[in-house]
């Protein structure tokens, strides 16, 4: 049974091999491309670290959208209802980005505590929210009193979207 | 054969994992506003342009505030049970027109009855976004003293009327009495 | 009346599916073969039953039935014809109806093609695709009815999502379905191997085309999907690493593992317990997929609308189905494993290697797709995993594969020298890394992974040419040469090839495609990459249920104008969504691409502009590879049953060439 076992190791060799390499190139990704989310309320309170690129996540306030004349720049505030924070981005902005749309941005905190952000994403459509977004406003209403949420099965108002 | 159990092994950790994750994403978000007054609105009235609804209006009694439009097919789905809410006359209903325009509602208010004693007409959504209204329907039930007590998200039926509204509604006239 | 004809359908379909899933199955273990027959009957109504299902709910969206929740929410009395039979499968509850359509369609398939099969063995199979169908049946009629009634009924619907009305977008999901689902043949397949305890060549020859035909699918499904990013979501990107994309990946390169570790199982029958496992994986992926689509666990841009009950029941499915096929393979596994034996410097072990880095990629992606959620799960925060991840962990596990298919093929079974292949590669492997140097020279695109990236492209090109000039040599004519050879030699070399074009594609796009965000009013002009494109301005045009303002933008090289170019920004009123239609100048060695952003006011408009060497070599390859796999299940050896009931001829001439043929 020589052969057999040498085939047993040949298997287990190039498996283990494998692993080991995928394990070690995934230790070595994961780290420096994990994106945190943070609501405006946590950057506000300087929870979110500088000089790191994050997410933030939240409503585009009505009225503060500013753009300016000569460039593509671009400068609005996101609020989770109980703090904002100013973004600039330079740059065109998805089609479903309007004031009042939850919206996630990705990017660094500046030194100015204004939002650099990168690349903007938009809601897909009226039903929906990313559940980050909705996360952030849930918890931005401090939830000493606030009852269980009723989970349940209904609609989410008008149909799938991909 | 203990190498042949291993993927079963991996395989139940996985699924774990995945009815975790489907507890910890409940689609149905609480709304901020929840436990709080709602906020300060002043609305032209749907049927009634030069007459307005505002918070002021709510206020006295509980109300149910439903968030609307008729671009909205849950909305349609829904509209039969606050007919019949509103026929029943235990608690007002009325209705925040969002994003709309106005000939399409009245039009669908003629057409399908209109339950609300009054609809604000809400057509850049701002007062909507006030409310935290992120996806239509939601109805909202304000106690008394305007402070909402409870908000649904997606269509009501008598199901979750019963289970969820119901009891809050018994708990508010108690209270009141 | 046609809708509640349709829902009726789908409970008669899941009557019979019930019937097809357990009866055969008790014929098959006690013997009876008139229970056994009842799996080719019951596939054939049951297909036909959610065919009339289908039928009903497209003729309520040809009729603009409004009254029907799920037409109303896709469609508009303005969406033209073509999008409103396309919109059946625009959202969840269409989409299970195509994909169970699919699933029944497979079983006919199966059941039309397997008349040479043992009885018992086709019962198994059929019967085991019968209770998936039941699955898939139940979780329609019980939480996804696409028939719902809505009344008093709208006078008009919501309209398509925007950004499914392009043509692409109309082909891409039957395509993507069809290899989803058609990883359910080997699934079967390996059950009812497991279920019987007998696996042998007949049962590898039988699989591979299936398999080999579901991959070819899911190629073309990816591509597409692919293909449909580029042109329709406006950033010119085409491939984002997005949780439903991997969703479709992983089962991909399961099934290319999977074709690949066939071809060992039939040529020398090793490998058995783990091809059974790869088949299974296949399915599962496919599975877990459509569980990470459908339940909302997972954050994505084109996550379906979701439902917590959905989420449960496809969970409890994936469970029974997976759980119960793993289960099986441990209890029986031992029963059918063993095979042939091998050296280490054999075409079995590159094989092997080959498998096991496609499947740890396979894990690499499964693993960045969950991370989000192990870390939600354990209360350490929200995060997301960006594609730089999956660029860094997917490139280094995909270069060695793709030096192994120069080698690969060439190699002997059983055991070979490495002295004979380098002799036999030294040339190509020189050849391509000059050619790959002399690239980046001339380019000046100094980077080493695209020096990598070149040389293993061209690698694959030149060996596998090596190896196809070789199994020609000696025949007379080259055109009659490659006529004479096994078409699943022709069909691997040529999806060989067209890795290498992809990989040519990737390479040169992701290094030297340029990009520029610009503002321009009427008569401006912006330069990029030598190619300089004048804004001309925008005009209104209404189409047929949307609202197009369309820029014309002339794109010149020197003086000579090269074409003109309409890109769109489009409103669609019903939806109240805008949507970005970019103008695309398609070549073969480059694309120009024009997306509008929006208005500035004074007429000028933000435009991006986007040069992109090559990327239709992206495309080209998996097309390729398609082509390739077509022609490896169409192979002789395949096509006549009779033969199959032989037991396989486990030759071995001596030559590797001679002998081994691994399809795809």
């Amino acid at each position: 049974m020589r052969a057999r076992r040498r085939q047993r190791l040949i298997f287990v060799g190039v498996v283990l091999a494998g692993v080991a390499v995928a394990t070690a190139l995934v230790l070595m990704a994961i780290g420096e491309n994990m994106l945190y989310f943070y609501s405006p309320s946590q950057i506000a309170a300087g929870e979110a670290p500088r000089g790191h690129d994050v997410r933030v996540g939240g409503l585009v306030v009505a009225g503060s959208v500013e753009r300016s004349s000569g460039s593509l720049d671009v400068r609005f505030d996101l609020t989770d209802t109980s703090a904002n924070v100013r973004v600039a981005y330079s740059g065109i902005l998805p089609d479903l980005f309007r004031e009042g749309q939850g919206i996630v941005a990705l990017g660094r905190i500046g030194d100015d505590g204004v939002f650099r952000a990168r690349e903007v994403l938009a809601k897909h459509d009226e039903n929906y929210m990313p559940p980050e977004v909705a996360e952030a406003l849930e918890l931005a209403a401090d939830g000493g009193t606030m009852p269980h949420p009723v989970k349940n099965s209904a609609g989410q108002g008008g149909g799938g979207k991909p | 054969m203990i190498r042949y159990l291993l993927p079963l092994g991996v395989f139940i950790a996985l699924v774990a994992l995945l009815g975790v994750g489907l507890r910890l994403n409940p689609r149905e978000v609480p709304s901020p506003l929840v436990g709080k007054p709602l906020p300060e609105f002043r609305l032209a009235q749907l049927r009634n342009p030069t007459k307005t609804l505002s918070r002021a209006d709510l206020g006295g009694r509980p109300v149910l505030l439903n968030a609307w439009a008729t671009w909205c097919v849950e909305c349609r789905r829904e509209h039969g049970l606050l007919l019949a809410i509103a026929r029943q006359g235990n608690i007002p209903v009325y209705g925040l027109n969002y994003k709309d325009n106005r000939p399409d509602a009245l039009e669908w208010l003629r057409r399908l009855g209109d339950p609300y004693v009054a609809s604000g007409f809400d057509g850049d959504g701002r007062v909507g976004i006030d409310m935290g209204v992120y996806g239509l329907p939601e109805t909202f039930l304000i106690d008394a003293r305007g402070i909402i007590v409870h908000k649904h998200i997606g269509a009501l039926s008598s199901e979750i009327w019963e289970r969820d509204f119901v009891p809050i509604l018994e708990r508010l006239s108690r209270g009141e009495s | 009346m046609i809708p509640e004809l349709g829902h009726f359908a789908l409970i008669i379909a899941l009557g019979v599916a019930v019937i097809q899933g357990v009866v055969p199955l008790l014929g098959a273990q006690r013997g009876v073969p008139e229970w056994m027959a009842v799996a080719v009957t019951a596939s054939r109504a049951q297909f036909l039953f959610v065919l009339l299902a289908y039928a009903c709910l497209t003729y309520a969206f040809v009729a603009k039935d409004f009254s029907v929740a799920y037409v109303a929410q896709n469609a508009n009395a303005d969406l033209p014809l073509f999008y409103r039979i396309s919109a059946v499968w625009g959202a969840h509850e269409g989409s299970m109806l195509l994909w169970t359509l699919t699933l029944a369609g497979w079983s006919v398939a199966v059941s039309m093609a397997s008349g040479a099969l043992p009885m018992a063995f086709r019962a198994r199979v059929l019967a085991t695709m019968g209770l998936i169908s039941c699955g898939f049946l139940l979780f329609m009629l019980l939480t996804s009815n696409p028939f719902e009634r809505l009344l008093p009924a709208p006078q008009d619907g919501r309209d398509l999502n925007p950004l499914l009305q392009d043509p692409g977008m109309v082909i891409h999901p039957p395509m993507l379905y069809m290899g989803y689902v058609g990883l359910v043949v080997p699934f079967a397949f390996a059950v009812a191997a497991l279920l019987g305890g007998r696996l042998d060549a007949a049962w590898t020859r039988w699989t591979r085309p299936w398999t080999t035909v579901a991959w070819v699918f899911l190629t073309v499904g990816i591509t597409l999907g692919s293909w449909w990013a580029y042109n329709e979501l406006g950033w010119g990107g085409w491939w984002f690493w997005d949780p439903v994309e991997n969703a479709s990946f992983m089962p991909w390169l399961v099934a290319t593992a999977l074709m690949h570790s066939l071809a060992v199982s039939e040529q020398r029958g090793a490998f058995k317990a783990w091809t059974v496992l790869l088949a299974i994986f296949g399915f599962s992926l496919s599975l877990l997929g459509t569980f990470l689509v459908r339940s909302g666990v997972l954050v994505s841009v084109h996550a379906f609308a979701t439902d917590p009950a959905r989420g449960v029941f496809i969970l409890a499915f994936l469970a029974l189905v997976v759980g119960g096929a793993l289960t099986l393979f441990a209890w029986r596994a031992s029963v059918i494993s063993g095979g042939g034996s091998f050296r280490l410097m054999s075409r079995e072990t590159l094989l092997l290697i080959n498998n096991v880095l496609l499947v740890v990629a396979c894990a690499t992606v499964l693993l960045g797709t969950m991370y989000p959620l192990i870390i939600d799960a354990l209360g350490l925060g929200k995060i997301s995993v960006g594609p730089p991840y999956f660029d860094a962990v997917f490139a280094p596990l995909m270069l060695p594969l793709v030096f192994l298919i120069g080698i690969g093929p060439l190699t002997r079974w059983k055991g070979d020298h490495a002295s004979r292949l380098v002799q036999l590669l030294r040339i190509a492997f020189v050849a391509s890394l000059v050619a790959a140097g002399a690239i980046v020279v001339v380019t000046s695109g100094y980077s080493l992974l695209l020096l990598a990236a070149l040389a293993m492209a061209i690698w694959t090109l030149a060996s596998t040419a090596q190896g196809l000039i070789a199994r020609m040599r000696g025949k007379r004519g080259a055109w009659k040469g490659v006529r004479a050879l096994p078409r699943s030699f022709v069909g691997m070399t040529l999806a060989h090839l067209g890795v290498g074009v992809f990989i040519i594609g990737v390479a040169i796009t992701s290094t030297f495609s340029t990009e520029r965000d610009v503002r321009l009013g009427p008569g401006d002009s912006e330069t990029l990459a030598g190619y300089r494109f004048q804004f001309q301005g925008v005009g209104e045009f209404p189409g047929p249920n949307y609202v197009a303002r369309r820029a014309e933008v002339q794109v010149f090289r020197g003086e000579r104008r090269v074409a003109t170019l309409y890109p769109e920004k489009r409103r669609y009123p019903i939806q109240e969504q805008p949507m970005t239609e970019a103008a695309i100048d398609v070549g073969f060695t480059r694309d120009l691409y024009v997306a509008l952003g929006e208005p500035l006011g004074d007429g000028s408009w933000a435009v991006r502009l986007y040069y992109k060497p090559l990327i239709r070599w992206i495309w080209f390859g998996p097309a390729l590879m398609a082509l390739g796999g077509l022609l490896a299940a169409s192979d002789r050896r395949y096509r006549s049953g009779r033969r199959a009931e032989r037991a396989a001829p486990v030759t071995d001439t001596g030559g590797a060439l001679g002998a081994g043929v691994s399809g795809g």
